[in-house]
């Protein structure tokens, strides 16, 4: 066996260890570890293209009283992207009223999914 | 001013899901006390994912998961007042609380839902040492600054504590352009969520050290940095360790205290291993109709905790409303039918009491690891019996851990004393 990775899954709160075997090409062998099968389809991202939700804040234009408003990313965005994504969250400025689930950037830098808005305010 | 059957105290997690809950159940004359100018409570600010994956089988943010509480209260029309603040709480249930619309006013519910969460343990309770310049806040004042007002509280950070905020903030901050340089941590574990140091630490390749604290602060107006030292287990600085970080903030996880001055008042006797009050498998505490869930009750670290332990509340509270239930037992806390203690390895448990006329099927004993464990069995004893062994694969004192024990056990048994305890396990 080429390499042994130990992982810690991140999918839920319980942080189950991960043990996943590789060959040398890098493919997967084995996954053990897991509680649920969350753990498998998060131990093979992993390895190949791990992926994080982006959460951050973004401007408003035209409130005193919220000069932010808190947003995510609807999926895990490679990590490779996550600084991309953050420019253009930096340089974003919205309006209010916003709505929880409103998109605020569609398929934000490429990654296929979309900014959307996480609060809601009039 | 209408008088309620049910005051819950706070509009966090806790007391929306109390709220809704008992709603639900056909009490209509519920009224939910929140000080704050909106409802959601802690999680306002808590704008990174991971809540609700139990509760609402998919992942969300703090405000989104608040969010469809908020909903599930406004459709209902379930009577709330925002900035209004409880004051007293007296041993009879009479409130005072204090509003700009009706200034100082007062009720007496047939029952309280105590729901007010906890607050951060702040500098003063750590006794640092050093100058006292700007720049050093709590992690959370820290997460408020940036996630509701906008205010970035800092560039180059050093993080006290590896407390889940501390964690969630190295990763906010770090995103937002700051270097974060380290987080340094008195234990040799960390009081944080694993998931919370993969993603928030070694993603952005920020080290943790363990037994390692600030010994100094040293900065006139604004930190310029900190001393940090080795610490011996009985946290004292250990001489001549000491190496200098420069930096212009500091933030402090250090822990969360239950908010329970209004529980003091109402003469709640309080749990020292919780640090909040001591409540049965109703989650009544020992003022009869006080009830109690969520942060103010023990620290949890998953909210979707929070809103079943809420739901169990409020339904006791309704019970106890409708058919003054358990009036027999209210002497619980002098000579309860049976108490729940910790043995080896456990920090803590919660309900600490059980009332035997009141058991469900199921009766949830949450607690706490007192430190890592690998490959231990949870263990527990009715009297000196040993009713159940369950092997653990890790359990860490940043995770909840629950036994469920069985009605039917209970009711033969009929234990006096209820312990749970760890058990190391053999290496294989
Ligand atoms: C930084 C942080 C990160 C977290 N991350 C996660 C996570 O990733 N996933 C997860 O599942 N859980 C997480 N949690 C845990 C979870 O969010 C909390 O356990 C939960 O929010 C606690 O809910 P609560 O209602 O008990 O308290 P709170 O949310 O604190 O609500 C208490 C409310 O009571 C009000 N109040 C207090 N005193 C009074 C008074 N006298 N009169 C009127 N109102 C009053 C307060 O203003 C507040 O609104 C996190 C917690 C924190 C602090
Ligand atoms: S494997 Fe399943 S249970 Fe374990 S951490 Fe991942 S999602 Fe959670």
């Amino acid at each position: 066996m080429a390499e042994q990775r130990k992982l810690t899954c991140i999918s839920c709160p319980i942080g189950c260890q991960l043990t996943v075997d590789l060959d040398d090409d890098g493919n997967i062998l084995n996954i053990e570890g897991n509680s649920c099968p969350r753990g498998p389809i998060y131990a093979k991202n992993e390895v190949t293209n791990p992926k994080r939700v982006v959460t951050s804040t973004v401007r408003v234009n035209n409130s005193l009283v919220h000069p932010v408003v808190s947003v995510r990313t609807v999926d895990a965005v490679p990590k490779d992207k996550i600084y991309e994504v953050m420019d253009l969250i930096r340089q974003l400025h919205v309006d209010l009223p916003v709505k929880i689930g409103d998109v605020l950037i569609a398929n934000i830098a490429d990654t296929g999914t979309d900014l959307i808005a996480t609060r809601s305010y009039e | 001013m209408k008088n309620y059957d049910l005051v819950i105290i706070g509009g966090g997690p806790a007391g929306l899901a109390a709220a809704v809950k008992a709603y639900d159940l056909g009490m209509q004359n519920i009224l939910l006390a929140e000080r704050d100018d909106c409802l959601g409570g802690i999680l306002n600010q808590c704008i990174h994912n991971g809540f609700g994956l139990h509760h609402f089988k998919t992942e969300l943010t703090g405000p989104e998961y608040a969010g469809r509480y908020i909903e599930m209260l406004e459709e209902r029309h379930i009577d709330y007042m925002l900035k209004t603040m409880v004051m007293d709480l007296a041993p009879d249930k009479t409130l005072t609380l204090m509003n700009s619309e009706y200034g100082l006013f007062s009720l007496k519910p047939k029952a309280v839902i105590l729901a007010m969460g906890c607050r951060e343990r702040p500098r003063g309770a750590l006794n640092m040492p050093g100058d006292r310049p700007s720049g050093i806040f709590t992690a959370g004042t820290a997460q408020r600054l940036l996630n509701i007002d906008g205010f970035m509280p800092g560039r180059e950070v050093v993080i006290l504590g590896s407390g889940d905020i501390g964690l969630i903030m190295a990763r906010r901050m770090t995103l937002e352009g700051a270097k974060v340089k380290l987080v340094a941590e008195i234990n040799s574990f960390s009081a944080g969520l694993k998931r919370n140091i993969v993603q928030c630490l070694d993603d952005f390749n920020i080290p943790l050290y363990f037994n390692t604290t600030i010994s100094r602060v040293v900065g006139k107006d604004r930190v310029e940095g900190v001393y940090l030292s080795k610490a011996d287990e009985y946290f004292r600085v250990i001489p001549d360790t000491e190496v200098f970080v420069s930096c212009d903030t500091v933030l402090l996880s250090v822990g969360l205290i239950p908010e329970n001055e209004l529980s003091r008042k109402a003469h709640v006797k309080m749990a020292h291993q919780t640090r909040g009050p001591i409540v049965d498998n109703t989650y009544m505490t020992g003022v009869p109709g006080i009830f109690a869930c969520g942060n103010v009750l023990h620290v949890h670290d998953l909210v979707d905790n929070v809103s079943e332990e809420a739901e169990e509340a409020a339904k006791n509270a309704v019970a106890f409303i409708e058919k003054g239930a358990w009036k027999a037992v209210l002497k619980i806390r002098q000579e309860a039918d049976c108490k729940v203690q910790e043995g080896a390895g456990v920090s803590y448990t919660l309900p600490q009491v059980l009332n035997f006329e009141a058991l469900e099927d199921l009766t949830r004993i949450n607690f706490r690891v007192k430190k890592l464990y690998e490959g231990a069995s949870i263990k527990v004893h009715f009297d000196d019996q040993e009713i159940s062994s369950r092997k653990m694969r890790v359990m860490a004192p940043g995770a909840m851990q629950a036994v469920y024990l069985k009605k039917e056990d209970l009711d033969e048994h009929r234990p006096q004393t209820i312990t749970v305890s760890i058990e190391e396990g053999e290496e294989d």
